[in-house]
């Protein structure tokens, strides 16, 4: 019940444009508060990313040593840490590394994978076979060892942690898109296309490629959520940023050692992650994303 | 059928095979040389036929596709090559640290698996709408949280505020309580949710209104009608799953501090010892798809609907 509503909320949005008034009010009525907290929770973490200065003042890398470990008060909302660094400051200021990070991954991940999931379900055969026996290979090997993997590669840091990140999610954007690109090109106005003489590419870019184009995006908004995780995680490991970078997991790994006497250090960054990738997940749900 | 498990059987090859093909791209013929990486640093000071010795004792001064040639000879027979960063053969580290890592995952799974039914039933069962709202909502709660910061939070409360697990020399059953709990919960979210799902659809089958019309107790419907139909398609993510224990043991065993897979796998990372990591690779992979296998040729035995249409069809 539940998967089905988001869908029909999603339908009678792009149905009521022309409508008028009265349905815009009924919509309205149907946006739930959920959703609604979940968005401005992702748009505080953006403001968060593009202006840190306006909503943290004080120096992120930089700490007063004489302020060290103390605990939240009016002054340091979340405390400080080791070094006498304001943690709500480099909470604020390691959104943007975090939101960078993740964009970076679902962009290659839609990218890549949409691309080759459109090249697959357009052609057939051999091309055809070999993508998906591809995505099954990389399906078949669990995400983190696989990022992992191409991280020995590429070697530690933030951008090569958000390549890794989206490369585990380029198999399946590749099998979402292909399945819509098979879906669509069954349908008659892409019948209709081509028999009005429409070249090849020409059909695809204008009618396959924007029909497929709902379903892959909410899918990137759920890859969004995990994303972050996956990259707080990598942060975590080491292997992401280095360290006086306010990275998320990084400030919970550095946390880490204070675990018994300043237990802030790691509380609040990572209920900042759960939160944002609560939010994001439930954004998902509301483009009509496949709910996981 | 007895196509049918053959075709199963070696399509489970071909994607082994591709799965050891990637990782070998990826990790060795790629990266380059890491034998060389290793031994030209100029503060070992080999002399160039130190290091051609040292090459060629590892195999890596052949062309890449002979190695790759070698290599698949050399996994076949259970051969995984050295470890640069030990010294020693990856097969003995992998013995080594194996068991240690499986007994950890099969407490994961199993509290992740009660986990489940007791949210999937409990949630079904009660009679308070809000209760059945927040269990619903707990997986999707679950899912978002980051397993290393769970494991880091559950050591805060249990071992330094209320003091109930120790954490210097904890005994070997109190020193697994935690990270069990750790990697679990993660586990239990897409179980249960698909559990949850799969009991709402059962529920509006024909079958369970006509138990109840002969007087069955809700509690009775949902153990002898609906959970074996809800159950069973929760098997068909087992591959995943385990896929998703031995990344969450990768996670725990940091955290902890403790010998396993797991631990295994950050150190090769930390030291880019390629063919630990490689071997890791392949081995989630021959897991996968052993599972998937196992589900697909025993799915028919549990599921009567299944096995006559596929006996229609060979």
């Amino acid at each position: 019940m539940t998967t089905i509503e988001p869908t029909l909320s999603l339908n009678t949005h792009q149905a009521a444009r022309p409508r008028g008034h009265a349905q815009f009010r009924r919509i309205v009525r149907r946006v739930q508060p959920g959703l609604l907290l979940s968005i401005a929770v992702i748009a505080i973490v953006v403001l968060w990313a593009i202006a840190p200065g306006v909503f943290a003042t004080q120096n992120p890398v930089l700490g007063v040593p004489v302020d060290k470990l103390q605990p939240p008060s009016a002054l340091h909302l979340l405390g400080t840490d080791a070094l006498g660094r304001d943690l709500f400051a480099r909470i604020v200021h390691g959104a943007v590394h975090s939101l960078t990070g993740a964009f970076v991954a679902v962009g290659v991940g839609l990218v890549v994978g949409t691309a080759l999931g459109v090249i697959a379900g357009s052609s057939r055969g051999f091309v055809e076979a070999a993508i998906m026996r591809l995505a099954d290979v990389l399906l078949s090997i669990p995400a983190l060892l696989l990022m992992l993997s191409i991280i020995i590669l590429l070697g530690f840091g933030t951008v090569n942690a958000a390549i890794a990140v989206g490369a585990t999610s380029i198999a399946s954007f590749a099998r979402l898109a292909r399945s819509e690109v098979v879906r669509v090109r069954r349908s008659d106005y892409v019948e209709a296309a081509f028999g009005s003489g429409g070249t090849f590419a020409g059909v695809l870019w204008r009618h396959v490629l924007p029909n497929s184009l709902t379903s892959v995006i909410a899918f990137a908004a759920l890859q969004f959520g995990s994303a972050i995780l996956a990259i707080s995680t990598l942060g975590f490991l080491g292997y992401g940023a280095p360290p006086p970078t306010p990275e998320w997991g990084l400030l919970i790994a550095e946390g880490r050692n204070y675990i018994s006497t300043a237990w802030w250090l790691t509380t609040a960054p990572g209920i900042v992650v759960v939160i944002v990738v609560l939010a994001a997940n439930r954004i998902s749900q509301g483009l009509g994303g496949h709910g996981r | 059928m007895q196509r049918y498990v053959f075709s199963r059987i070696g399509q489970a090859l071909l994607v082994l095979w591709l799965a050891f093909t990637v990782s070998f791209v990826l990790l060795q013929a790629l990266p380059g040389d890491a034998v060389l990486i290793k031994f030209l640093s100029p503060e070992l000071g080999l002399s160039p036929a130190q290091i051609a010795e040292i090459q060629a004792a590892y195999g890596s001064d052949t062309p890449v596709i002979l190695q790759y040639f070698a290599a698949i000879a050399n996994f076949v027979t259970g051969n995984f090559g050295y470890s640069v960063h030990a010294g020693v053969p990856v097969s003995q580290l992998l013995a080594a640290n194996l068991p240690q890592t499986l007994r950890l995952a099969t407490l994961g799974l199993t509290l992740a698996l009660a986990i489940a039914v007791a949210l999937a039933f409990l949630s079904t069962l009660t009679r308070f709408a809000f209760l059945r709202n927040a269990l619903q909502a707990l997986p999707a709660l679950f899912i978002s949280v980051p397993t290393f910061w769970l494991g880091i939070m559950l050591i805060q409360v249990f071992s330094f505020r209320l003091r109930l697990i120790p954490v210097i020399n904890p005994s070997e059953l109190q020193g697994l309580i935690l990270p069990t709990i750790t990697l679990a919960i993660p586990i239990s979210a897409p179980l249960a949710q698909i559990l949850m799902r799969n009991i709402d659809a059962a529920l509006t089958q024909s079958y369970v209104e006509v138990a109840r019309a002969k007087g069955a107790s809700p509690a009775f419907v949902l153990w002898h009608h609906v959970a074996r139909n809800a159950v069973l398609p929760t098997l068909t993510i087992a591959g995943i799953l385990l896929g998703e224990l031995l990344a969450g043991a990768v996670v725990t065993e940091t955290v902890f501090g403790l010998n396993g897979i797991g631990g295994l796998t950050e150190q090769a990372v930390r030291s880019q010892d390629t063919a630990v990591l490689q071997a890791i690779v392949v081995l989630s992979a021959v897991v996968f798809v052993i599972a998937n296998l196992v589900v697909d040729l025993l799915y028919p035995l549990f599921d009567p609907r299944l096995r006559t249409r596929q006996e229609v069809l060979a």
